[in-house]
């Protein structure tokens, strides 16, 4: 019996007690001593410049230590590449009080530090600042025919490819076809911790910024650009994050803000947004899309064309990826894609769960429903006759794709086959029931990363790896991967995470973590083993004498001969007799690009939802959920079924509720809160199966993961706004579904 | 189009802020006396001044749940009140359900459950369901599902929420439909 | 947040007092939507009076038949009492369908009928709003006013009242008792709120310095025949739309008497006195229904965002009337929907 096998297994969090009991230290939880506290001050207009700021006024209250701004921030940085962190897109970031410029609303013009967090508040109410308000616009409409199709710049950015076949006459010689454009407003990432920043001074001009971010390398790196602070001189950490879903990729005004008033005041200072800030950070941009699609007499498509335009700031080209998961999910010869930008008096948008993904998921998966209407035929059986078996935009094969898979056991799980294809066909309750479907992919992305591992005399084992953990379950899988590799209980792992003293990880997002984390802590696990190995090979009677690495295994707290386990010693004697106190390696991990150059790498997923529609009233209630993900391997059942429940929770959001609403005249959102924006709560989420279908794929890496943070999330909102379609007869195309919609 | 916005000065001068004061507290079964003016909010004085940050705050605006807390036993939104408020009340935070090593059975079943993902709304979800198991008004999923939507989760635990509150309410028999 | 001075009154005298001792100062009980507005700046008193704690939380029977609830006892303890449930399971089933439980446990039944009316500009201090600042114009006019009023709205303010309880109690029709300055008087529920006008900053009649001590609500409950009614965008923990609040008696499929409430769609809990005389002595059809709901919101007028909700309201009113009808809503713990 082999107890120490953790991989795939459904352990709990190892880190579940501390975040239960509340002991679990977020960034704004760090109780430095004589500490400050910095509030930020928010411009009210969207548009004109700052022209004087009444600051001495609050800076005569007692406690009011200083007011920040343009007018008297010390030298930073000057060039743009100085304030570019590892994921900024093209063009030149927003630097927080650089300027009396004001480019978009709830722009930060001040910070006002005081002895208290309610001085700080209250003095930032008392700030006087007279702005010169000029014309601003933020309506996408307006920007129609003004699309541009960006340069690149942002890392993970791919310009659509060029179409292929002849899309247009395809189309026009398709025997159905169908043409509707489908658009979503802003959203917001909204992860329920508030953006806050602890910077600890630690004298000498050394601080310790205990920062809400997804990487701390990057805000390290953005620190020392915009700063002028050497290496030894600044640490970023941040062991526990309360969300991110994308809004802590970049560094964020919150922590320029505390680590200038930090320095400049040689105090400890922490800087904590309010929720109505939190709309300042960035969001899944307002984004309109037409889709033109054709099909064949048996059913194939014939032509797809999928364009996408969407919002960006006056002063960067956010890009992500929307269009070009249309040209891979489906096999068809003549396909276009069409990608643009256009820009507004905005913040710049910012990667937002499956960001790309999620919004040309809805058109598409849209439109292929719309499409199968149009055919006359059922949606699943449409997609299982447009199946791709090779990712037509790159011509490769797929390193694993068992997206088949998916559809067979959803749909069995699901009830599919009950389903009448008319729409407003079936009633259940007094209500019109509805059943949809969509998928979606995702790509599966492996990122250099570092991880370091050692073990003490008495058997404990500590890795470390400054990535993150934000809710995924780093802590946990990770735990299982070192235990795994090195034949150790769960209980006998420390993994230690997000922390600049650690060995570099990568940005926490874009689904990688497990992949390219993993890869490293087993890399370095191994390279450990590998010395373990060599000191027990160190007695003359070792029963391992002459043994390679790849001929031993670590089981159950022994190092054994993979073909003869009786030849094994005890892993603690090994380490007690070596006279060592601890032993340790270092090791990196990089993707086999060998390996990979033949293969297109991705998962997949499919969702089946039902829904509930009242007739007269319009309300919609999601009845059933069933989510299949082929993602390669998973490391964690327990871990892994909580993210693809949370990103059917957002698909629902999406579909039904979530939109973050401009008002165009002051450039400004209006229902920044969460009482008016929506996210689901426990009464909107209905029964939800998830289903893993296993994928044995060594391409990807070592562990043969993909990772499954974000393919959850696709297909989920689609499935919903067909299901309400095959309900009501009603198609919507701009979402969210809100209820006068139905009326 | 060019236009000023500019507030207008507060009429009389800066209103000066109100000086601290002692403030007794039972928190957790003990007494604490904190310096506090009667601007600070009890969830304020939870985690900047007695060090609990257990309690979290999503919002500050009564919009999520995170800050919730038991008073005298009733979850209640510790950042829409103010810790002058509640001099002679009984508080109980996260920190007095349970410690890592000593859980309760909710905490226990959240983890059980993997009830949570990034664990920030965890402390408020926990104590309002010991609200909702102290209230004995939730008999069905349905109603545990209605008397749980005070709390925001962004991770979208919610499925493993009820599977937690549900096995506890279970066990202490309050589930009869 | 401004800074202000706290006290905490120990009867209903010493707290009138209290007040009216210190210039703008303000009543506190739960504070859940007080404490909200301060934190925004919209609202900045420099003197609280708690007055959470007074003796006037207690539910009682009153010698003419009817059931006081005092102004202090919180709205949880309001909706769950006995009487309440078994009388007025229309204000049951609307407290519950209000806010969240921790705010309700925390919110009084004075502070339900004092919270302000839900306006995304009234907010947020960068935006005009008339009801913050007098003649500085109403920015939902025109701008983004989902949430806003389709009845009873003027031209400088088209703000809602967000209460889910009060719906309830203007179809119940109980007597607001307060204490001020000037004595005790008692107030028709009807005409605590007020309509917009001119006056937007004005939510309510209170004089200056008075106190709500408790709602009297009269004999008739309507317990046999009501619905309560809220559409919103999520299930739970949101705002209403519309919602709508009915009480029928009925005598056989003859309805002799009601009332009809709506929330979500005007400054003040909106009572229908003609719609309820229309539903009188006639029988419970959908016909009947139909022509109540088209009289209720003839008069409606749409601000654009919210246009849908003159349709929605029409809707919603023939169901609930629907539901009364029927007699199947049920007192309970929990509010899920009555749908």
């Amino acid at each position: 019996m082999t107890q120490t096998n953790h991989i795939g297994k459904a352990p709990n969090r190892v880190d579940g007690p501390l975040k239960v009991a509340g002991t679990a230290h977020y960034s704004g939880e760090f109780n430095v001593p004589h500490l400050a506290y910095g509030y930020v001050v928010s411009s009210p207009i969207a548009k004109g410049k700052v022209v004087a700021i009444h600051a001495d006024e609050v800076r005569a209250l007692p406690g009011v230590l200083e007011v920040f701004s343009h007018e008297n921030v010390p030298y930073l940085a000057w060039f743009d590449k100085s304030y570019k962190d590892q994921i900024a897109p093209g063009g030149s970031p927003f630097r927080p009080l650089h300027s009396p410029d004001i480019t978009f609303n709830q722009q930060p013009v001040a910070l006002v530090v005081a002895d208290t967090f309610e001085l700080a508040r209250y003095a930032a109410a008392l700030l006087r600042i007279d702005y010169e308000q000029e014309d601003h616009e933020t309506n996408l409409e307006t920007k129609r025919t003004e699309g541009y199709a960006p340069g690149g710049g942002k890392t993970g950015f791919q310009a659509p490819p060029p179409p292929r076949g002849n899309p247009d006459k395809a189309l026009k010689n398709a025997t159905h076809s169908i043409e509707a454009e489908y658009a979503h407003g802003a959203q917001h990432h909204n992860p329920m911790e508030l953006f806050t920043t602890t910077v600890e001074w630690r004298g000498d001009g050394k601080i310790t910024a205990y920062d809400k971010t997804q990487g701390v390398y990057n805000v390290k790196n953005y620190l020392m650009g915009v700063f002028g602070l050497g290496k030894d001189e600044v640490r970023v950490v941040n062991q526990f994050m309360g969300g991110g879903f994308g809004a802590g990729l970049r560094p964020q005004y919150s922590v320029f803000m505390a680590v200038l008033a930090t320095l400049e005041l040689k105090r400890s200072v922490r800087v904590t947004l309010t929720r109505q800030q939190m709309f300042s950070i960035g969001h899944r941009p307002n984004t309109l899309q037409l889709l033109k699609m054709g099909t064949n007499p048996d059913g194939t498509l014939a032509s797809l064309q999928h364009h996408a335009l969407h919002e960006t700031s006056q002063f960067e080209d956010y890009t992500e990826n929307i269009v070009n998961w249309s040209g891979m999910l489906y096999q068809c010869e003549n396909v276009k894609l069409g990608y643009q930008l256009a820009k507004l008096d905005i913040y710049s948008p910012q990667d937002m769960r499956a960001p790309g993904a999620a919004s040309g998921n809805v058109g598409l998966e849209v439109a292929m429903d719309e499409m199968a209407y149009a055919a006359g035929l059922d949606p699943l059986e449409f997609r299982l006759r447009n199946y791709a078996d090779r990712d037509q935009n790159v011509d490769k094969p797929f390193s694993s794709k068992k997206l088949r898979e998916c559809y067979k056991q959803a749909a069995a799980k699901f009830g599919w086959e009950t389903r009448t294809q008319k729409p407003r066909s079936m009633r259940a309750n007094g209500k019109l029931r509805g059943m949809g479907m969509g998928g979606g992919v995702w790509d599966a992305t492996q990122t250099k990363s570092a991880a370091k591992a050692l073990i003490s005399a008495d058997g404990k084992l500590t890795v470390r790896s400054a990535t993150g953990e934000n809710g995924t379950g780093t802590y946990t899988i990770m735990t299982q991967i070192a235990a795994e590799t090195l034949g150790l209980p769960l209980e006998a792992v420390t993994f230690e995470l997000g922390d600049t003293d650690q060995p570099e990880a990568p940005i926490q997002g874009g689904s990688w973590t497990a992949a390219s984390v993993g890869t490293a802590v087993k890399n370095a696990c191994d390279a450990l083993g590998e010395k373990i190995l060599k000191l027990a090979q160190k007695p003359a009677d070792s029963p391992l004498k002459d043994a390679k690495y790849d001929e031993v295994e670590f089981v159950n707290g022994q190092l054994r001969l993979r073909l003869d386990h009786d030849q094994a010693v005890v892993l603690r004697d090994v380490l007690q007799a070596s006279g060592e106190t601890q032993l340790e390696a270092d090791s990196s991990a990089l993707p086999n690009m060998l390996k990979q150059q033949g293969y297109s790498m991705h998962s997949h997923n499919v969702a089946f939802a039902e829904v509930e529609v009242d007739e007269d009233l319009g309300t919609i209630k999601v009845t059933r959920v069933v989510s299949a993900v082929a993602a390669g391997r998973i490391l964690n059942q327990k871990t892994a079924r909580s993210q693809v429940l949370g990103s059917v929770v957002w698909g629902l959001g999406m579909a039904l509720m979530e939109e973050t609403v401009m008002d165009h005249k002051f450039g400004r959102y209006v229902n920044h809160n969460f009482a008016e924006y929506h996210i689901p709560v426990n009464a909107d989420i209905p029964h939800i199966d998830v289903i893993f279908v296993h994928e044995d794929d060594d391409i990807v890496n070592p562990l043969g993961v993909k990772g499954i943070g974000e393919v959850g999330m696709l297909g989920v909102t689609a499935a919903i706004a067909n299901a309400v379609f095959h309900a009501t007869g009603k198609r919507v195309r701009d979402l969210p579904i809100m209820l006068d919609k139905l009326l | 189009m060019s236009q000023l916005l500019t507030r207008a000065p507060a009429s009389g001068g800066l209103p000066a802020p109100v000086p601290t004061g002692p403030v007794r507290l039972h928190i957790n079964g003990e007494t604490q006396t904190l310096q506090l003016a009667p601007w600070t909010s009890l969830l304020d004085a939870l985690r900047e001044y007695a060090h609990l940050t257990g309690t979290k705050k999503g919002c500050d605006h009564g919009q999520c749940g995170a800050c919730t807390v038991l008073v005298n036993g009733r979850r209640i939104n510790s950042c829409l009140t103010l810790a002058v408020m509640h001099e002679d009340d009984d508080i109980t935070t996260i920190e007095g359900l349970g410690t890592p090593d000593n859980l309760s059975p909710l905490q226990q079943a959240f983890v059980d459950h993997d009830a949570f993902q990034c664990g920030y709304c965890t402390p408020g979800q926990i104590c309002s369901a010991q609200g909702l198991l102290n209230e004995g008004r939730a008999h069905s999923e349905a109603e545990i599902k209605e008397l749980m939507s005070g709390n925001l989760c962004r991770c979208g635990a919610y499925v493993g929420i009820l599977d937690a509150v549900s096995e506890v309410a279970n066990s202490q028999g309050e589930m009869v439909k | 947040m401004y800074p202000f001075t706290y006290s905490r009154a120990t009867d209903v005298a010493d707290a009138v007092r209290d007040k009216a001792g210190h210039d703008g100062s303000a009543y506190v009980g739960g504070g859940t939507n007080l404490i909200d507005l301060m934190k925004m700046n919209v609202e900045q008193p420099a003197h609280l009076v708690n007055v959470a704690k007074l003796p006037l939380a207690k539910i009682e029977d009153l010698p003419n038949g009817g059931l006081r609830l005092g102004a202090t006892a919180t709205n949880s303890d309001t909706a769950w009492n006995e009487q309440v449930k078994a009388r007025y399971p229309l204000l049951n089933q609307a407290i519950l369908a209000g806010a969240s439980p921790q705010l309700r446990n925390a919110a009084t039944n004075g502070g339900n009928l004092m919270q302000r009316t839900r306006c995304y500009y009234f907010y947020d201090l960068a935006t005009p709003c008339n009801k913050r600042e007098p003649g500085s114009g109403c920015s939902a006019i025109g701008g983004f006013n989902r949430i806003h009023a389709i009845l009873g709205a003027s031209e400088a303010c088209i703000a809602t009242h967000p209460s889910d309880m009060c719906v309830a109690l203007a179809a119940l029709a109980p007597t607001v008792r307060v204490s001020g300055p000037q004595g005790e008087r008692s107030i028709a529920f009807e005409d605590f709120h007020r309509l917009p006008g001119d006056h937007p900053e004005f939510d309510n009649t209170l004089a200056e310095g008075e106190l709500i001590t408790s709602l009297d609500l009269p004999e008739k409950g309507f317990a046999k025949h009501f619905a309560y009614l809220k559409l919103r965008d999520r299930h739970s923990y949101a705002f209403a739309l519309v919602s709508v609040a009915v009480g029928l008696e009925m005598d056989g499929d003859t309805i002799t008497d009601a009332r009809l409430a709506l929330g979500g769609v005007a400054h003040k809990p909106w009572r229908d006195h003609s719609a309820e005389a229309l539903l009188k002595g006639q029988h419970a059809t959908a016909e009947t229904f139909g022509r109540v709901a088209a009289h209720v919101v003839a008069n409606a007028v749409g601000q654009g965002s919210n246009d849908f909700k003159i349709e929605l309201a029409r809707r919603a009113i023939v169901r609930a009337l629907k539901q009364a009808a029927e007699g199947k809503q049920e007192a309970g713990d929990v509010y899920l929907g009555g749908q």
